[in-house]
């Protein structure tokens, strides 16, 4: 059995919250003061995912980066793994808005796209 | 001098919804006028995401975000200038610019809608004695480096102060592969969103120092390291707690401040505790026609309320333009009482009020377990629990056009925070 300890994002209160886990699952949530909360930590204990967002080089673009994020969510012990997968990652200009730059990352079925438009260098 | 109906200043999010309103309101002449070569504001360099859930109920990048406004403005065929930067302004709402293209503009407007944004709060307005060395720069300006300029201004990094823009950037600079030794925060909370303490500090790892301070900077060419100290209630320094932490770079993240030489120009009155213009509930100056919106206003946290304002903004200059505008009833101004540090609006008619009118406010502390309380005069019409309040997150009251009724003479609104 391990204990953790969060703090809800659910809102302005942000309370301390401690989880008792084992085995993978949720036995014991305290210190939430609403169902978010409690919602909160059993996602945050067994299945915690962040969207990733970074930059990446462009050739031939009339800017140097263009930004890029992960379509949906990750799992959160796949970010650093992400980011050195994104790295050294060039595309090359003109590149749009939603355009998937990276299929797949790391096998999680979720796709890296541009979230804007870089043009051609003129 | 060229005419318009309605000019307004700066193309960010707030110019780019006050001119997307006015066009629904059938307001063909406008012009937006950006400094910049791009519109979108500071939503280009902010890469990450949180932006949009209470507009559009998902969560957008900051570039995503701005996309979808701007594409609106081109489909709307709304004209626009880049790299103008707006030099001058007066009550006459005579604007002067200055490009490449056409050198200096003069453009006389009916209506204009300010909507510059704000700017970060340098290190000179916070007298941290120590050298003048390199390395020293605001979280905003190195989040324009990394984003946009795809270059890390540092390996080994101290953040003074918790602001959003901070916590961002030290998460940034983590997944670049710098080092965010740690985050130094003068007050006993942060002012940043929970969230982003969560997951910008916490996830990795990175601590948060409350009533922390830097007190001296060292180094030569570059900086080497700061000395961090311990601060009491009084923000007094306690002796003994100094600490040298080696770094090569100092990101401060200490405030924002409402951009506003053009409003001063004018000689429109500036409110000592927002840093932006005093307006009505139509968002509209104490010159008429003349109309302010978004973070030039007050600061917020959250692009969404920028928006919303704007939107307002230039809806009501259009109305303006149009000869449609009428305030009816009496001029009420709304005050900052205990606990509440300010109001926007700080006046509203009493019979202008629609359905009903969003009074936006921060409080000045820390509260748990209070009551949001407005007055008019002495009598309370309104008492809501907070099981929180906080500094860092803007608060919204809606007064609706009931409370006014069979209630003349209204002097004075105030908003309060209470013990019960
Ligand atoms: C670094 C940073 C991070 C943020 N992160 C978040 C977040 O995670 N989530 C969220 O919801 N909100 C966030 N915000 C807040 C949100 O982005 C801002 O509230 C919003 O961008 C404000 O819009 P604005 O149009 O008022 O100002 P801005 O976006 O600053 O736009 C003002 C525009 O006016 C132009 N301008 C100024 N002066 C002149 C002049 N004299 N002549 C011509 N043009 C001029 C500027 O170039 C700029 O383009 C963040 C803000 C900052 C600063
Ligand atoms: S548990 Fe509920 S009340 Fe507490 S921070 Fe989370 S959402 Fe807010």
């Amino acid at each position: 059995m391990i204990k953790k300890e969060l703090i809800c994002i659910g809102c302005p209160l942000g309370c301390s919250l401690e989880v008792l886990v084992e085995n993978g699952s949720v036995i014991k949530i305290s210190g939430h003061s609403c169902k978010k909360g409690e919602d909160y930590a059993v996602k945050e204990c067994t299945n915690p995912t962040r969207i990733i967002t970074t930059t990446l080089e462009v050739i031939n673009g009339a800017e140097a980066m263009v930004s890029v994020k992960t379509e949906r969510d990750i799992p959160k012990d796949k970010i650093y793994e992400c980011i050195r997968a994104l790295k050294g990652v060039k595309v090359e200009a003109p590149v749009e808005a939603g355009q998937v730059i990276v299929e797949n990352i790391l096998n999680t079925g979720v796709n890296v796209i541009a979230t804007k438009n870089v043009a051609r260098k003129a | 001098m060229k005419e318009y109906d309605i000019v307004i200043i700066g193309g960010g999010p707030a110019g780019l919804a006050a001119a997307i309103s006015a066009r629904e309101e059938e307001i063909e002449n406008i012009l937006i006028l950006e400094r910049e070569d791009k519109l979108g504001g500071i939503l280009n360099q902010c890469i990450h995401n949180g932006f949009g859930l209470h507009i559009f109920k998902e969560e957008l990048t900051g570039p995503e975000y701005a996309k979808r406004f701007i594409d609106k403005v081109l489909k709307l065929n709304i004209p626009y200038k880049l790299n103008t930067m707006v030099i001058d302004f007066n009550r006459d709402k005579i604007i002067t610019a200055v490009n490449e293209e056409d050198g200096l503009l003069e453009i006389k407007a009916k209506a204009v809608v300010l909507a510059m944004g704000c700017r970060e709060r340098p290190r000179g307005a916070l007298n941290i004695p120590g050298s003048r060395c390199a390395g020293i720069l605001t979280a905003g300006t190195a989040q324009k480096y990394v984003n946009i300029k795809g270059y890390l201004p540092g390996k080994k990094i101290v953040v003074l102060g918790s602001g959003d823009i901070g916590l961002i950037m030290a998460r940034r600079m983590t997944l670049e592969g710098a080092k965010v030794v740690e985050v130094d925060e003068l007050l006993p909370y942060s002012s940043g969103l929970k969230r982003n303490i969560v997951q910008c500090l916490n996830d990795y790892n990175i601590p948060l120092k409350l009533s922390h301070t830097v007190v001296d900077i060292k180094g030569k060419e570059r900086v080497e390291g700061v000395t961090v100290a311990q601060v009491d209630e009084n923000r007094n320094i306690i002796p003994g707690t100094e600490e040298f932490v080696s770094c090569d770079t100092l990101l401060l993240s200490v405030g924002l401040i409402p951009e506003n030489e053009l409003t001063r120009k004018a000689n429109i009155e500036i409110s000592g505790n927002t840093g932006g213009p005093m307006v009505d509930e139509t968002m509209e100056t104490e010159i008429p026609g003349v109309f302010a919106c978004g973070n030039v206003l007050h600061v917020h946290d959250l692009v969404d309320f920028v928006t919303m304002e704007s939107m307002e903004a230039g809806k009501n200059a259009a109305r303006y333009v149009k000869g449609m505008y009428e305030k009816k009833g009496e001029v009420v101004e709304l005050t900052a009482g205990e606990g509440v540090r300010y109001t926007v609006p700080v006046w509203v008619h009493t019979g202008n009020l629609g359905d009903g009118v969003d009074v936006r406010f921060r409080v000045s502390n820390v509260y748990r377990d209070k009551y949001i309380s407005v007055y008019f005069d002495d009598v309370r019409i309104m008492h809501l629990k907070k099981r929180i309040l906080t500094p860092g997150e803007m608060e919204t009251i809606r007064l609706k056009p009931a409370f006014f009724k069979d209630r003349t003479d209204i002097r004075k609104i105030t908003i309060k925070v209470e013990g019960e």
